[in-house]
């Protein structure tokens, strides 16, 4: 019960701090709908040719997107060292780890809704008949990048080249699980059924579980000097 | 004199402990006990190990060799006692700008489980004369504003030991009057003060017991008014700066 409580607070906290300076979601916004445009440009797809490249295009921006969260996220904790005030508390370093990425994951998710939704504009691709798959393969993906984005955010953050240092960390550990959700992601947009699609979604949520779990029991160590 | 602790009184204690970053020892051999009721003036040059010291007893940072104890137990084994029974204020804010005072007080509050957080929260700006500006978000105080919330939020859980570092800096003269008196009267109210300052003539009125550290060592450990002054090197002026 008080973890929830803790958790919660954290996750307010959070959202009340990037409703005050839109800084987070905003640059998330604009640098994934970039990826997506540029791509569109590149490759000017339609049909087809769309169904093949989109779930690429989709996570890519994703996954740059989350990038620019993640790092923006702990540099609230950062300025004036307000993680280590939490520390302080009498409360679980988990509890921190899983308020913190509920925020990321938050903020993922309703850039990928923009990010989507300018997709279908410029692709000229609708995601409706396979929606209820996506969000399902886009939701459990996120949640496994957004955990490994959530430690890694913490352990660059107290790195000189910060910036630099989280995708470095990043994208080699998170390759598998956004490979396996592109790989989804196309199978549902290609009207693939319960039966075809379930050992890939399967195989992500296994991935982001297993992610999520182990980010959640080592935080304790990377808040520790 | 050190105040005689029974064992039901609350203490933390530092036994053995030595910090190493690297090569460098920051600290080396401290053995130090705290306990409600007791004022402890930590002084020494810069790089003494003060700052050190005081984080490994807000659990903050963790000794090299050696224990942190908390009542008697080491404190990452006290299931979050030591954490509730210590407040702690350093150099920096260790508050969100982008939150108002009330907002960063009432987000630390609910980190303790505090109830009766609202009243609180009332009590200690009332405490730290900053009622007018609880609204006010913390990128826009001044230094000495934001030294008083600092200090608020350290005493906000009303921790039984409280562990300030520098907690002078920046404030106006007025300030500094009411902080005085509010130091001065924690240890009558049962709470254990460990505090440092650079300025001797403003530290030692507040406390009964003088720690002096130098190059990470305890150079002195006692009752201020035994203290040797003149071979601690202590003339009235800061120490001279052994970094």
């Amino acid at each position: 019960m008080n973890n929830l409580r803790v958790i919660a607070a954290i996750f307010v906290k959070d959202l009340r701090i990037e409703w005050r300076n839109r800084e987070t979601l905003s640059a998330m916004c604009v640098f994934g709908l970039l990826v997506i445009f540029l791509f569109n440009f590149a490759f000017g797809a339609t049909g087809e040719q769309a169904l093949r490249l989109l779930p690429a295009v989709l996570w890519v921006a994703f996954a740059f997107a989350g990038v620019l969260g993640f790092n923006r996220s702990f540099a609230a904790e950062r300025e004036n060292a307000c993680l280590e005030a939490m520390m302080l508390a009498p409360i679980d370093a988990g509890a921190i780890f899983l308020g913190k990425m509920l925020a990321n994951l938050f903020f993922l998710a309703m850039a990928e809704v923009v990010m989507v939704f300018a997709a279908a504009l410029w692709y000229n691709f609708s995601f409706l008949p396979s929606l209820h798959w996506f969000v399902l393969i886009a939701f459990l993906g996120s949640l496994g990048f957004v955990s490994l984005g959530t430690i890694f955010g913490a352990i660059a953050a107290n790195t000189r080249m910060r910036e630099v240092m989280l995708p470095i960390l990043l994208y080699p550990i998170s390759f598998w699980i956004l490979m396996l959700s592109m790989d989804s992601t196309s199978n549902a947009l290609r009207g693939g059924g319960g039966d075809s699609l379930a050992g890939g979604i399967e195989r992500v949520a296994g991935f982001s579980l297993v992610f999520t779990i182990a980010a959640y029991l080592l935080f304790e160590y990377v808040l520790e000097e | 004199m050190p105040p005689v602790a029974s064992r039901a009184e609350p203490s933390l204690e530092l036994r053995d402990v030595s910090k190493f970053f690297g090569d460098h020892a920051a600290l080396k051999s401290i053995r130090l006990e705290i306990h409600a009721g007791d004022s402890i003036f930590l002084y020494g040059p810069n790089g003494a190990g003060k700052t050190t010291l005081l984080r490994l007893l807000a659990s903050l940072s963790r000794a090299t060799l050696g224990e942190v104890l908390f009542n008697g137990r080491p404190v990452e084994r006290t299931a979050g006692m030591a954490q509730r029974a210590v407040g702690f204020a350093s150099h920096q804010s260790l508050l969100y700008g982008e939150l108002t005072v009330r907002e960063n007080l009432r987000f630390f509050g609910s980190l303790f489980g505090m109830s009766g957080l609202a009243k609180r929260i009332e009590e200690v700006l009332e405490l730290f004369n900053l009622r007018d500006r609880g609204g006010s978000f913390v990128r826009d105080l001044s230094r000495g504003l934001l030294q008083r919330v600092t200090l608020a939020r350290a005493m906000l859980h009303d921790p039984t030991f409280l562990l300030l570092d520098e907690p002078f800096t920046g404030l106006d003269a007025k300030s500094v009057n009411r902080l005085e008196e509010i130091l001065r009267r924690l240890p009558g109210e049962g709470k254990g003060l460990l505090f440092s300052t650079h300025s001797f003539e403003q530290g030692a009125p507040l406390a009964k017991r003088l720690l002096m550290l130098e190059a990470g060592r305890m150079k002195y450990l006692g009752p201020l008014a035994l203290a040797p002054l003149d071979s601690l090197g202590i003339t009235g002026a800061a120490p001279s700066d052994h970094e």
